[in-house]
């Protein structure tokens, strides 16, 4: 098995003034070109887990590693060049005061990636084509925009430094139910095509069913349950995943037996 | 319940809302704040090349003369034609105005985005610095000040845009403490962003039109402050002259010339209603939520 | 009997239709779904049914409770039915509850107002209505404050709400949408069994075809305004008429698959 990329020791993390801890020893390991999905209700501690994996909040105690160096230890840039996040609702993600092309362009002029505006204009073009969107789009500003369109700008954004890693926290559940699969199509394609390493927060099992090869149920700051999506899904060990799995709607089961 | 029903139906069904400016310059507010600013602007630039009288025309033959085809506005008891001081004071005005809201938002602006991005520590201490000042009055501010270092321009301005500042800072930072919630921000710190691109990307361009609608309330605030200080003869030292020294002087006259005190006054009011029309019609074109319910509420 | 019918309503803000000539009725225990996304109009349809658009928007059309035409009806008017014929409960309970009373007094104002019970006894209904509703402790809940309590506390208090007056018809506007999906799954089951004892005829409005498809029996597909599709549920479900509801069916059931690898027809 290859090293893990990412991981984390034995994180907790404690928020001031909380009788309990967001995270409380969690162990996550992420390896190369794999796909993780971190799921649990609100409150489990999923997106505060997702947090440390991104570097921008810190354990209380534990450790971050990233291609086996502790997070201190790695540069800055370096870092944030591999590692980029999608986050949960678009309207929020994209500055509405700026044209799509400066949002997407923002990571390669933050990161000094590509030497001149012509060659950043051509990698703006290049993943505004990869998510499904016009080049001319980048003229046009985020309200412009559909809720999934929004949500493609900012994968668009993601991929533009070219990262290893790309984490995503709750990527469909602000959009629309006739969008969302969509959304999941191109984020699978996309994970495909460049050989992406994808860590998924989500609320939804099915979501994660459709991206994740490994699955990670938490509860309360806790993993309850860890192991290959297929086996968990249809054979739970823990009798929370069973819980959540049985509580997820669906349609009856007869009408899904026809072709 | 009414209000948690609008909100519901805003969030689900509210059709996205163009963050741009678009037919707002019909806003009736700014049209009539606008209009009543430029007559005030106006007497100021006029008066840079043209006026009635000069400053120091004294005409001893008409003293506290009502107005007339030769004093428009009348004159004082030392025979000085009152609408050339209404024309000088309308500069003298405008200029502290505009000076003492620069101060402010020059310390303002950089101390409330220090407070909103720093860590609560030093939020905390900016915080408390800015209340302080907030309840401290502007004009014993004002007034401590002119006592130290004697009455001049240069101390009016700094007295009033140390003192309108504070609620400058306080606006700063409440506003970009809510742009720095936006996940745009967290993204642009993924992207590797540092924090002087975030101020000037990110937190400014979101925050601007806010800024813009307390600038001209500041100015309404600069300009009663000029008067009041001038009044208290406390301001710009004579023979400069200020609508409030005019206010002043007219008053040991006021039964005979009972013009000499209106017209300084009506000055002020109309600056001062004007600068607030215009700050309501300017967040009126610049906020397009606003703009839609009070659209709504109109019908 | 036909409690609540709505016949061509249309909402025009602006000038520009939201919602377009929609027509439907509802009886005592009847189960009736609407389906749509953000911005199909399907919220404000259900506010347009209580009188309760916000200022701006024009109606037309006919909204006819027990007979009685109510569209444009004076404020007066409307609140003779609001609570008593028809309730609703919405989205986030949070915002629809007074955050500064006690939730058994909150239960217990309609009573009073239409009910005219004097404060001891609604105070007595509201704690008989926690225990329907399963609250836990009721006699001690009532004089907790909403934010005490968990988001499917909160929902279920406002169903009590809704339901303390005995109401013909209950309008729930996504009532599960804000809550985690085990909390959801309870309060689905909760209202299955509410709406069977109380015999109140049911308008389930929510963007989840599974979540509308366990509950009601007749199918409402709105989008951009319009009624695209109305039938029983399972003839909705196998026969979707709609290219929409084609497609709503389509996704709906990928995801169940997907939910459930054991059944999964195809492999991905």
């Amino acid at each position: 098995m290859r090293d893990p990329i990412l991981s984390g020791y034995q994180l907790t993390r404690w928020f001031p003034g909380r009788t309990h801890p967001a995270l409380d020893g969690v162990d996550v390991t992420v390896r190369p070109g794999t796909s993780l999905g971190i799921v649990g209700e609100s409150g489990a501690g999923k997106s505060t887990l997702l947090r440390q994996l991104l570097g921008v909040d810190r354990p209380t105690s534990g450790e971050i590693r990233f291609a086996g160096q502790p997070l201190n230890r790695v540069r800055h840039r370096e870092f944030r060049r591999q590692v980029q996040v999608v986050f949960q609702d678009p309207r929020s993600s994209l500055n509405p005061r700026m044209p799509v092309a400066s949002i997407v362009a923002e990571p390669l002029r933050s990161l000094r990636i590509g030497t001149d505006r012509a060659t950043r204009a051509e990698r703006v073009a290049e993943v505004l084509t990869a998510v499904g969107l016009r080049p001319e789009d980048g003229r046009r500003y985020p309200h412009e925009f559909s809720g999934g369109q929004r949500q493609r700008i900012a994968i668009a954004r993601a991929l533009a430094p070219a990262p290893r890693i790309l984490l995503a926290d709750e990527p469909v559940s602000a959009l629309d139910v006739s969008v969302r699969l969509q959304i999941i199509d191109l984020l699978r394609d996309l994970v495909d095509q460049l050989g992406l390493t994808l860590v998924l927060v989500s609320h939804d099992l099915a979501i994660v069913s459709q991206l994740c090869q490994e699955v990670l149920v938490m509860r309360h700051g806790r993993v309850v349950e860890h192991g290959p999506t297929t086996d968990v899904l249809t054979n739970p060990a823990d009798e929370y995943t069973r819980a959540l799995l049985a509580a997820i709607p669906q349609l009856p089961l007869d009408l899904l037996e026809e072709p | 319940m009414s209000t948690p029903l609008v909100e519901a139906v805003e969030t689900i069904e509210a059709p996205d809302i163009p963050d741009r400016p678009r037919r707002g310059w019909r806003s009736p507010s700014f049209v009539v704040g606008a209009a009543l600013l430029l007559a005030i602007l106006a007497l100021a630039l006029v008066s840079l090349v043209w006026s009635p009288y000069g400053l120091d025309h004294t005409d001893p033959t008409a003293r506290l003369a009502g107005p007339s085809g030769q004093h428009w506005a009348g004159t004082d008891r030392l025979g000085r034609d009152q609408f050339t001081q209404l024309m000088l004071g309308a500069r003298t005005a405008v200029w502290i105005g505009l000076a003492s809201v620069a101060v402010a938002f020059a310390i303002g602006v950089p101390l409330g985005l220090l407070a909103a991005a720093a860590g609560r520590f030093v939020e905390n201490a900016v915080v408390g610095v800015i209340d302080i000042v907030i309840a401290f009055p502007t004009l014993l501010l004002a007034m401590l000040l002119v006592t130290v270092y004697g009455a001049s321009t240069g101390v009016a301005i700094s007295a009033i845009g140390i003192g309108v500042s504070a609620e400058v800072a306080r606006l700063t930072r409440i506003s970009a403490s809510r742009v720095f919630t936006e996940d745009y921000v967290l993204a642009a710190r993924t992207c590797g962003t540092g924090p002087l691109m975030i101020l000037a990307r990110h937190v400014l361009p979101n925050i601007w039109h806010t800024l813009l609608v307390q600038a001209t309330l500041a100015f309404g605030i600069a300009v009663i402050a000029e008067a009041s200080l001038s009044y208290l003869g406390l301001g710009t030292p004579p023979p400069a002259p200020s609508w409030g020294r005019m206010l002043q002087e007219a008053q040991s006259t006021v039964s005979v010339a009972p013009w000499n005190v209106l017209l300084p006054g009506l000055a002020v009011a109309v600056t001062v209603v004007g600068v607030n029309l215009l700050g309501d019609g300017l967040r009126e074109i610049l906020d397009p939520q606003l703009r839609q319910q009070r659209q709504a509420a109109d019908r | 009997m036909t409690v609540l019918e709505t016949t061509g309503l249309t909402i025009t803000l602006d000038g520009q239709p939201l919602v377009r000539d929609v027509s439907f009725g509802l009886a005592a225990r009847d189960r009736v779904g609407l389906i749509g996304e953000s911005g199909s109009g399907k919220s404000l349809t259900a506010l347009a049914l209580l009188g309760l658009l916000p200022p701006g928007m024009r109606t037309s059309g006919r909204i006819l409770i027990d007979g009685q035409d109510h569209l444009g009806a004076p404020d007066r008017q409307w609140r003779r039915v609001r609570g008593r014929t028809v309730s609703i409960v919405f989205q986030e309970p949070l915002t629809a509850l007074d955050p500064l009373m006690p939730v058994g007094r909150q239960i217990a104002g309609p009573l009073r107002l239409h009910q005219g019970l004097n404060r001891s006894d609604a105070e007595r209904r509201a704690i008989e209505w926690c225990d329907r509703v399963h609250l836990p402790d009721p006699a001690r809940l009532v004089r907790a404050l909403p934010h005490e309590l968990s988001g499917g506390q909160r929902q279920r208090v406002a169903l009590a709400m809704a339901l303390a007056c005995r109401p013909r018809v209950l309008i729930a506007d996504e009532p599960t949408t804000a809550l985690d999906v085990t909390v959801q799954a309870q309060i689905l089951t909760l209202l299955d069994e509410l709406i069977e004892e109380t015999g109140v005829g049911l308008l389930f409005i929510s963007h989840d075809l599974p979540v509308v498809a366990g509950l009601a029996r007749h199918l409402l597909v709105m989008r951009n305004g319009r009624l695209v599709e109305s039938g029983l549920v399972d003839d909705v479900l196998r026969r979707p008429r709609s290219d929409y509801a084609r497609q709503l069916v389509a996704s709906a059931a990928r995801v169940t698959r997907l939910a459930r690898p054991n059944v999964r027809g195809e492999d991905r």
